[in-house]
C-alpha cells in the first residue's frame, strides 16, 4: 500500500473521526437529522479540510512556530467563508437547513487538528490525501447516523420513503415513525447507541489481546484531550502546567 | 422589555444551546463528571458569552456593517473577524482577571483558555447578526443562552455524581451512558417548549 491509499484507509477506517476519535461531535449531533443533510455537511468540510490542509502544507515553512494557531485560524475561517458562499448560492435548500452549522464549521476540531498533527509537518500531496480521507471518513460517520435517523424517525431514505407509512384515516397497516429520533434527544440516543457498539468491539478486541486506538476527542474530556485545537493552547497564555 | 424577556427565556430554556441546539457538546460531556468543576465551567462560559456577544455586537454594528467603511460590504467578514476576537478577548479577559480579580481567577481562570474553542461562543455570535438583534438584545441572548449551558452542565453533572455508583453493564460505561442521560434531559426540556 503506498501512502496515499494509506492516508485513505486511515482516515475512513482506522482513525474515523466520527466513530473511533469521536471529534467534531457539534455538527454530528446537530445536522444529522436527515441523511442528506449529514451528506452534505460531510462534504463541505470535506472540502474546507482539503483546501486548508493544502493550504497550511504550502506555508508550513513560512509560519512562525509561536503564531501557528491563529494563522490556522485565519487559514480555516477564509476557507469556510467561501465554502459558505458557494452553497448559498448554488445549493441554496441545503445551505438552509444547515444554517449557523456551516459558518461553525472553523470550531470543528477535525480540521484544526488534521492542520496541527498532519498538514504542517507534511508535503501538499500527502496533506491532500489526508484530508480526502479524513472528511471522507467523517462524511461516512455523519451520513451513517443520518440514515439511521432518517429511517426510524421518518421512514424515509435520503427523502425516499422506505417504509411505507400507516394511514388511520384508511385504517392501513404500515409504519409509525418515531418522531423523537429526527428531533433532538434521538441524536444523543442514537450516538449512545453507536459508542456503546464501539466500546464493545474495543472490550472483545482487547481481551483478544489486540492493540485498539483510544478515542482522543471530546468525549474523554478536554482537559485531558491531546488534541492541541481542544486543549486551549490556542494562543500560548504562558501559565500552562508544564 | 418584554420582547428582552422572551428573548432571555427563550435562549435559556426554550432552545437550549446545548439540548436542541447542540453547541458546546465537548465542555458539556468533558467537563461534567463533578457538580463544582461543572459550575466552575458554567460561570466561565456565562461571562466570556456575555462579553463576547457585546464585543461582536459592536464590531458588527460600527465596523463590519457600517456604511462609511466600505459601504457596509464588509459584512461578508464575519466568520473570521468573530472568531480572531474572541480568541483575543479570551486572552485579554483571562490576563484582567488575573492582575485585578486573583479571586475570581482562582476560580474561573482554569476554564478560560477552553472556552476558545467551545462553539457556542462563535454561534452566539452568528446567531445574533443572523437574527438582526441590536446590541441590547444580542447581550441578552448572549446571557440567557450561557445560563441556559449553566443550567444543562450543572443537572447533568449532578447526575452524574449520582451515578457513579450504578452498576451498568460493560458496554455502556462512560460515554454512552452520559449521552443516555443527556437524550432524557433533552426530552425533558421539550416541557419548555409552550413557554412562549
Amino acid at each position: 500500500m503506498n501512502q496515499y491509499t494509506e492516508r485513505l484507509y486511515n482516515g475512513i477506517i482506522k482513525e474515523n473521526p466520527t466513530f473511533v476519535l469521536m471529534l467534531g461531535m457539534c455538527p454530528t449531533l446537530a445536522v444529522t437529522t436527515s441523511a442528506i443533510n449529514g451528506l452534505g455537511m460531510g462534504l463541505s468540510t470535506t472540502v474546507v479540510l482539503v483546501l486548508s490542509n493544502l493550504m497550511i502544507s504550502l506555508l508550513r515553512k513560512i509560519i512562525p512556530d509561536s503564531l501557528r494557531i491563529p494563522a490556522f485560524i485565519v487559514v480555516v475561517a477564509s476557507f469556510v467563508t467561501m465554502v459558505q458562499f458557494l452553497m448559498e448560492g448554488f445549493v441554496p435548500s441545503l445551505y438552509d437547513s444547515l444554517g449557523i452549522y456551516i459558518p461553525l464549521i472553523v470550531v470543528n476540531c477535525i480540521i484544526l487538528g488534521r492542520a496541527e498533527s498532519y498538514a504542517s509537518k507534511n508535503p501538499p500531496l500527502p496533506s491532500i490525501f489526508d484530508g480526502i480521507g479524513m472528511g471522507l471518513g467523517f462524511t461516512v460517520g455523519l451520513t451513517a447516523i443520518g440514515i439511521v435517523r432518517e429511517v426510524i424517525g421518518s421512514g424515509k431514505i435520503f427523502g425516499f420513503q422506505l417504509l411505507p407509512l400507516a394511514d388511520a384515516s384508511t385504517g392501513q397497516a404500515g409504519y409509525v415513525p418515531v418522531t423523537i429520533f429526527i428531533l433532538a434527544p434521538g441524536a444523543f440516543l442514537v450516538l449512545a447507541g453507536l459508542t456503546a457498539l464501539q466500546n464493545k468491539v474495543k472490550n472483545n478486541a482487547k481481551k483478544k489481546g489486540k492493540k485498539v486506538t483510544e478515542t482522543v476527542g471530546c468525549g474523554e474530556g478536554c482537559a485531558a484531550c491531546t488534541n492541541s485545537a481542544c486543549g486551549g493552547k490556542i494562543f500560548p497564555t504562558g501559565n500552562e502546567k508544564e | 422589555m418584554g420582547d428582552l424577556l422572551i428573548i432571555a427565556i427563550g435562549s435559556a430554556l426554550v432552545n437550549n444551546v446545548v439540548l436542541s441546539q447542540f453547541l458546546g457538546i465537548c465542555p458539556f460531556l468533558g467537563v461534567s463528571k463533578k457538580v463544582e468543576t461543572a459550575a466552575g465551567m458554567g460561570g466561565a462560559v456565562v461571562f466570556v458569552i456575555t462579553i463576547a456577544s457585546f464585543v461582536s455586537g459592536i464590531v458588527y454594528k460600527f465596523i463590519l456593517a457600517n456604511k462609511a467603511i466600505m459601504g457596509g460590504k464588509l459584512v461578508y467578514l464575519q466568520t473570521i473577524v468573530f472568531i480572531l476576537v474572541i480568541a483575543c478577548l479570551v486572552q485579554f479577559v483571562e490576563m484582567f482577571l488575573k492582575k485585578s480579580m486573583p479571586a475570581l481567577y482562582q476560580s474561573l481562570g482554569v476554564y478560560l483558555p477552553l472556552i476558545t474553542t467551545n462553539c457556542a461562543v462563535l454561534g452566539v455570535a452568528l446567531t445574533n447578526v443572523q437574527k438582526e438583534y441590536t446590541i441590547l438584545s444580542g447581550v441578552i441572548n448572549g446571557l440567557g443562552t450561557s445560563v441556559g449551558f449553566l443550567i444543562a452542565i450543572v443537572i447533568l453533572a449532578g447526575i452524574r455524581e449520582k451515578m457513579e455508583y450504578n452498576d451498568i453493564s460493560e458496554s455502556f460505561q462512560g460515554t454512552p451512558i452520559v449521552l443516555i442521560t443527556a437524550a432524557l434531559m433533552a426530552i425533558a426540556f421539550f416541557g419548555f417548549s409552550g413557554l412562549i
